[in-house]
């Protein structure tokens, strides 16, 4: 059992997009401060730290997980990804080209959550459907766009993959 | 082709889409930061009797507690547009007027300890009667907010314009409506972020904010700081996570922190979180509007009366009340209305102070306007589209001069409107609807149709002052706005402005604009949008508001951009060996014009001015770069009658939509959504697109979904996002975006604002459809499910079993948590009534009560843990019994208090004999406050009711041990209590 | 807004977390999903002294079906159990977990964890009682059955004792011959429930279910009725359960829906039933 007392600082030691990371960390430091404090990868925003709004959304072993309800310590030993994932190369993917085509962003701020989330659909759920979409998207507030030109661009890149033009 | 007109994708995109923006809370922090955290005031309304921070000091990690003594000896009170005896500083000093104003600050090794040493504040707080409605407030007997001020009402205005009395008393029809409209915010998903530094041997201060202007506040936040303005160095960062108006309320929290540093002698940072956002930050003026029209018998409009009564919650704070004067020369909206009266009165009420907000006063004006448009409509039995087409100011007038004295630039109102008509599809709407109806649905059309100001005067706010007063005062006028264009050696070309956008995409706009005027590729360009007060041009106008950019910001661009060009055509003339009038920039190259082979690369032509200043011509000066300052010159002060030119462009919309109410659940199903635009040219058609959907979306929430709440005791309901709700994927239909291009004669590029109106046409636009849809008045917003069903009105099934026991309402009190019980208890009302009257006993029946002493005749003091689940709080509580009549009745009332929230309540307690004992009937109604109101609204009904029925549970219980013989295995209450004393978790 | 502070136990069994759990009784809360808890320790309406992550004790990842019962372990979240192959034995825990939450709070916020919640609004507490089933309890001191009923006492009260934590649900199979139905309605796709809605129909009779107006599910069964004696019936259950207002529907509104959602499900259960 690891049993981890409150005022110490304890070593935490996950993969962060593909790459071995440690850092210390209290057990009640939010992942959301870890990623961006302890680490300085500043992509994953805070917005409403109680689950609503979706802004600090990345992938833990996969699954589209809000960071600010998760502790820094129960990413130990997991693999977690972040928006700084998504570029191949140093080019953007497919979905990011398609939210920079359909100006699926304006302040940016909750574009890197639902970038993650989206990922995922369109990673496990290559036949989701705008309704679907919708429904993904329900767990993100984006306070400039109105949403149009983020379902637009899941939808582009749902369909793009479907005719096996992904690279 | 030029690049302006053309939909560039954004330059921005690129950084952002990797997770690479710089927004402010990304920054480095310099060594040795500090973090903050503020105590805020868990009531609406009292007096702050004592503060204790020692315990929060006495916490490892916590260097400062600042309170609002120090704040007071720190700083003076913020100036305001009104000058009235109610100061306000960022800190309370004496007195919190609104649920989650500031009370102390805490600064600590970090964040996470900060809020730790919030907990061991102690406050002790003396309540004060709250106001929340502002029509109470404005009485004369109402709780006073400010006693030096005398009254809560700290502005009154009337104007007149033409002969309103005379148009009323020969109008044909007169109608009326009274419309109130709700406090809401466009909640930014990026929070309040600053970083403040003080450096002490200059007395200089450097904060970094995400502030978004105007830059008229950096003087009030100066001032508040007691230094001169080249002593506050203020820097935004180069993102933002959206604004909408509201990071202008940053303000204050510039000069906290200011001040948290200069104490703490340390660079201290602070990033306000989602709780305090909603309760504290911000929030659009509520509004209450009479207005009357005076029609004539075709249906024209002759005369408009407005009574607004603008609420901006518990101080005036800069710029308000701008609110009410933003649409000071558009009162008559988008109608050709000869007289007009106007009475405007500015209330302060027990909640946050109002500010900046997209479509800042719009929503209000025309929410009563455009409701009252429909209303004459079917007064006059005239369709409310051909009623407003009678109205609408016509194209061939342009500019008009509207009554209150705005000069609407450019447009053909009906011509875009009949686009509207035509293209959006209104006829099948209309079709909808009749096939809807004849199958019983309920199915609305609604129309609004607004002028949207744009690049405000920064004289309208003295619209408010008297001719005479503004005579005293100095004119106040213009807008100026500026922008640096430069060639560098490598003849590479930066933009810079002080416009702070956010996130509208202003880099992608500047480098076409520039792009254009130098002949190079936008993509060569690169844009600072990073600001800093003592280094960038600036001007009280800067910022990113009113819709300033495309006509104002562009526009100085565009100026600088070509003197820039005009400079690098006179050095490549000689080298052409042609006059300047044959140089053109194209491509990267000057070129002669007669002879297109005829080039030299601007890099070259850059290159010579930076290296070789000597051999360039004289006139084409030194130094390849301009500063360009705009303003636009129709922007008088206001003039002796009051007529106010109060913004430099004017767009038209006009926008109907079709939907369909479910009368089962009250839900509406928008069918079709047509918004169309003139908005002069458009300089990006995708971002204008994208600025018109999220003003939609925004315009959408405050239609139906958002709302700041209180309760008539100022506690706030609104607290997190999922009480607050913006609407989200699932609940945004689609939008048809139509648009005319009419450009403006008054801005350099043709270019007005777009982005806020639909903040001003929507709400009212399915306010009127739904009112169409059900046959009633709308007066009020947003439409929630439950507020449509009560507005159908339909009458529900009665109770089918007999008539359940009344619940006390002594208090008076529409929201207070109430609720009722009876327990059979096995003894006599003697007994009974002997448990209740004694202090241990009572303790025992309180759960998790500590401690209980009596201090006073039938007064007592108690410490108890409350709470449901493993959600519970420690609470000093106060009970007085009263009206005691032993053995049948008697009535409590107290209050509580702790770190999840306050409470106040009353309640009964009855005792009847019957068959076995005694039967106990309690009521209770309690007030709640603080954490839990704002955060679990949902859930404290219940709770309230399982703790309640603890107590009388325990009553039960306890009389039943105390009557019942003596066992060792059911020990006598008296030998319970001290287990339960000293035990209580 | 930041979390007070907590020591943090991930046990790797099971009788690790029930001996931390009775060491710190009282002062000791079970974290799984942490979709409703860690938003109550961000705003510390809830400061334990101890949290112990079950999320990945292996012995409570369990889903499996015998005995006629779904059982589904305290570590399985919400999205595993929507895409387990089985669900579809129990056509109302399908049709409902659509509506629990949002696509990235299901992914991590367990079934069990939600059932510990005792959130009257929430989905799962509502199916459960539909279904008469139970949850287990387990402590250093044994383990424990307790029905639905028995367990959720009231608005975020359960009958769970402080060192106690549920180990499994047990959600019953559909009998052969049943149809069943979930509707509600809140402000928006995700959001808690104002009115939430089942109902489980077979021959004799239809029971309907009621979340989000009572402080706990509000089971009623009812023969199979129309028109007017079933509105007459629906009225009576909005009355009795006595809800209350709040900041986004009337207690009024919230009779309405009883009627309304109350007619729907149990119209389309019995359609179901019926007219197949």
């Amino acid at each position: 059992m690891r049993y981890l007392t409150a005022d110490a600082k304890h070593p935490v030691r996950f993969i962060l997009n593909d790459q071995p990371v440690e850092g210390n960390a209290e057990p009640r430091l939010l992942l959301t401060d870890f990623l961006r404090r302890e680490i300085g990868l500043t992509g994953t925003h805070v917005g409403c730290e109680h689950g609503v709004c979706g802004a600090c959304t990345v992938r833990i072993d996969g699954a589209s997980t809000r960071a600010c309800l998760v502790y820094a310590v129960q990413a130990e030993g997991r693999s977690v990804e972040t928006v700084e994932r998504l570029a191949v190369n140093g080019d953007l993917n497919d979905l990011q080209r398609a939210f920079r085509r359909h100006h699926a962003l304006q302040c940016g701020f909750c574009t890197p959550g639902i970038l993650m989330s989206l990922s995922q659909l369109i990673d496990e759920e290559p036949t989701a459907d705008e309704a679907r979409v919708r429904e993904v998207l329900s767990g993100h507030i984006c306070r400039c766009t109105g949403y149009h030109g983020i379902i637009a661009a899941a939808l582009d890149v749902l369909a793009e993959r479907q005719a096996g033009r992904h690279v | 082709m030029g690049m302006v007109g053309q939909s560039l994708e954004r330059v921005e995109d690129l950084t952002l889409l990797r997770g690479g923006g710089r927004f402010a809370d990304d920054l480095a922090e310099p060594p040795g930061c500090l973090h903050a955290a503020f105590l805020r005031a868990p009531v609406a309304h009292a007096r702050i009797e004592a503060v204790d921070v020692s315990a929060a000091l006495a916490l490892p990690g916590v260097t400062t507690v600042i309170t609002g003594a120090d704040i007071a000896r720190e700083t003076k009170p913020f100036l305001s547009g009104v000058k009235v005896d109610a100061p306000q500083f960022p800190l309370a000093v004496d007195r919190v007027r609104y649920v989650g104003e500031p009370v102390a600050i805490v600064i600590a090794r970090d964040r996470y300890r900060a809020e730790d040493a919030l907990e061991l504040i102690d406050v002790r707080y003396e309540p004060l009667a709250a106001v929340i409605d502002p029509e109470i407030a404005a009485g004369d007997d109402a709780p006073l907010l400010h006693n030096d001020a005398g009254h809560n009402v700290l502005h009154e205005r009337r104007f007149r314009y033409g002969d309103p009395q005379t148009a009323f008393a020969e109008a044909a029809h007169v109608v009326e409506t009274t419309v109130r409209y709700p406090r809401n915010s466009c909640t930014p998903i990026e929070t309040f972020v600053v970083l403040a530094e003080h450096r002490p041997g200059e007395d200089t201060y450097e904060v970094t904010a995400n502030f978004q202007g105007p830059y008229t506040l950096h003087t009030v936040m100066a001032r508040a700081l007691k230094v001169a303005g080249n002593r506050l160095r203020l820097r935004t960062p180069p993102d933002s996570g959206g604004s909408f108006g509201v990071k202008q309320a940053v303000f204050p929290y510039v000069v906290a922190l200011g001040i948290a540093a200069k104490l703490a002698g340390r660079p201290v940072k602070w990033v306000e979180d989602r709780l305090e956002h909603l309760a504290a930050a911000t929030s659009a003026t509520n509004r209450v509007t009479t207005i009357r029209a005076a029609l004539d018998g075709q249906g024209r409009i002759t005369a408009l009366d407005y009574d607004q009564l603008e609420d901006c919650g518990a101080y005036l704070r800069a710029p308000e009340p701008a609110t009410l004067y933003r649409m000071h020369g558009n009162m008559t909206g988008a109608y050709q209305i000869d007289n007009l009266a106007i009475h405007n009165r500015v209330v302060v009420t027990n909640k946050t102070p109002t500010g900046l907000m997209r479509g800042f006063g719009g929503p209000q004006v025309y929410f009563a306007l455009e409701r009252l448009v429909d209303l004459a409509a079917t007064r006059l039995a005239l369709d409310p589209m051909e009623l407003r087409r009678r109205n609408l100011i016509p194209g061939e007038a342009m500019p008009f001069t509207t009554t209150p004295g705005a000069v609407l630039d450019s447009g053909d109102y009906a011509a875009t409107l009949a686009k509207a008509v035509r293209e959006g599809g209104l006829e099948e709407l209309k079709q909808r609807r009749t096939a809807a109806r004849a199958e019983g649905r309920l199915y609305g059309i609604g129309y609004a149709a607004v002028v949207e100001p744009s690049i405000s005067n920064m004289g309208y706010i003295t619209t408010l002052l008297t001719p005479q007063q503004r005579q005293r005062a100095g004119a106040k006028n213009g807008a100026l706005a500026t922008a640096t264009v430069s060639f560098d050696p490598s003849g590479a070309v930066t933009v810079a402005v002080s416009s702070v956008p956010q996130g509208q995409g202003h880099r992608t706009v500047l480098a076409q604009v520039v792009a254009d005027e130098l002949g190079i590729d936008p993509g060569d360009v690169v844009t600072v949008t990073d600001h800093d007060t003592l280094k960038d041009p600036w001007s009280i106008a800067s910022g990113n508001y009113s819709s300033r950019f495309a006509g104002a910001v562009a526009g100085a661009a565009k100026l600088a951009a070509e003197r820039l060009a005009k400079r690098m055509k006179a050095i490549a003339a000689p080298d052409l060996n042609v006059p300047i009038g044959d140089v053109e920039l194209v491509d990267g190259l000057a070129r002669s014009i007669s002879n297109p082979d005829n080039v030299i690369a601007l890099v070259r032509v850059a290159a010579k001015a930076h290296w070789s200043p000597l051999s360039i011509p004289e006139d084409a000066g030194a130094g390849l770069r301009e500063t360009a300052f705009w303003v636009g010159r129709e922007l008088r002060e206001p003039d002796e009658q009051d007529r106010v030119n109060s913004s430099g462009a004017y767009g038209f919309i006009f926008d109907y939509c079709g939907l369909e109410v479910d009368p089962a659940d009250g839900s509406i199903r928008i069918d079709r959504y047509v918004t169309a635009h003139d908005a002069g040219r458009l300089l990006n058609p995708a971002l204008a697109d994208g600025q018109i959907r999220g003003g939609f979306a925004h315009g959408l929430g405050a239609a139906l979904l958002e709302e700041l709440a209180y309760a008539p005791d100022g506690s706030f309901l609104s607290g997190t996002f999922a009480d607050y709700c913006p609407p989200t994927a699932s609940e945004l239909p689609e939008l048809m975006i139509l648009h005319d291009q009419s450009p403006s004669p008054f801005t350099p590029t043709g270019a007005k604002g777009l982005g806020e109106g639909n903040c001003m046409s929507t709400p009212v636009c399915i306010a009127n459809a739904v009112a169409d849809a059900i046959g009633k008045p709308v007066l009020t917003l947003p439409l929630t499910r439950p507020r449509v069903l009560e507005l159908l009105g339909e009458s529900e099934p009665a109770d089918p079993s007999p008539p359940r026991p009344a619940i006390i309402t002594s208090s008076g009190n529409g929201h207070a948590l109430k609720g009722n019980g009876s327990h059979i208890v096995p003894a006599s009302p003697e007994e009974v009534w002997a448990v209740i009257l004694d202090p241990d006993h009572l303790a025992a029946l309180i759960p998790g009560c500590h401690n209980l002493e009596r201090t006073g005749e039938n007064a007592y003091r108690a410490e108890a843990t409350l709470g449901a689940g493993p959600v519970k709080g420690r609470f000093t509580a106060s009970v007085t019994l009263r009206d005691l009549d032993p053995p049948r009745a008697l009535q409590l009332s107290g209050s509580a208090a702790g770190g999840l929230g306050t409470a106040t309540g009353q309640g009964e307690i009855r005792l009847t004999p019957v068959e076995g004992g005694t039967r106990v009937d309690y009521f209770y109604a309690v007030l709640i406050s603080g954490k839990v109101a704002a955060v679990g609204g949902r859930l404290l009904d219940g709770t309230a009711r399982g703790v309640i029925n603890q107590i009388f549970t325990r009553l039960a219980d306890s009389s039943q041990s105390q009557t019942e013989p003596k066992t060792e295995t059911m020990p006598s209450l008296r030998s319970r209590l001290p287990r339960w004393l000293g035990g209580a978790p | 807004m930041k979390p007070a502070g907590f020591d943090y136990a991930r046990p790797d069994r099971l009788d690790e977390a029930l001996a931390v759990l009775a060491e710190h009784t009282h002062t000791a809360r079970v974290l799984a999903g942490g979709q409703s808890l860690g938003a109550m320790l961000n705003m510390r309406l809830v400061t334990p002294k101890v949290l112990i992550d079950i999320s990945a004790l292996a012995e409570l990842g369990h889903i499996q079906a015998d005995d006629g019962m779904i059982e589904v372990g305290a570590a399985v979240t919400q999205d595993q159990l929507l895409r387990w192959p089985g669900l579809k034995e129990q056509p109302l825990l399908a049709q409902t977990l659509p509506w629990v939450g949002h696509y990235q709070t299901r992914q991590r916020g367990t079934v069990c964890g939600s059932l510990a919640h005792g959130d009257p609004s929430s989905e799962l507490p509502l199916v459960l009682a539909m279904l008469k089933g139970a949850v287990v309890l387990a402590s250093q001191r044994g383990s424990r059955t307790l029905t639905a009923a028995d367990f959720q006492t009231g608005t975020m009260q359960t009958a769970m004792r402080d060192d106690e934590m549920i180990v499994a649900a047990r959600f019953p199979l559909a009998a052969p011959g049943c149809s069943s139905a979930f509707r509600e309605i809140g402000p928006r796709r995700g959001d808690f429930a104002i009115v939430a809605a089942a109902a489980v129909g077979d021959q004799d009779g239809v029971s309907l279910g009621i979340g989000g107006v009572a402080d706990t599910p509000a089971i009623r069964r009812l023969p199979w009725l129309d028109g007017a004696g079933l509105d007459d019936a629906l009225n009576t259950i909005a009355w009795e359960l006595r809800g209350s207002s709040d900041g986004h529907a009337s207690a009024a509104y919230r009779r309405t829906q009883v009627r309304n959602l109350g007619r729907q499900v149990i119209g389309e259960t019995q359609h179901a039933l019926f007219n197949r």
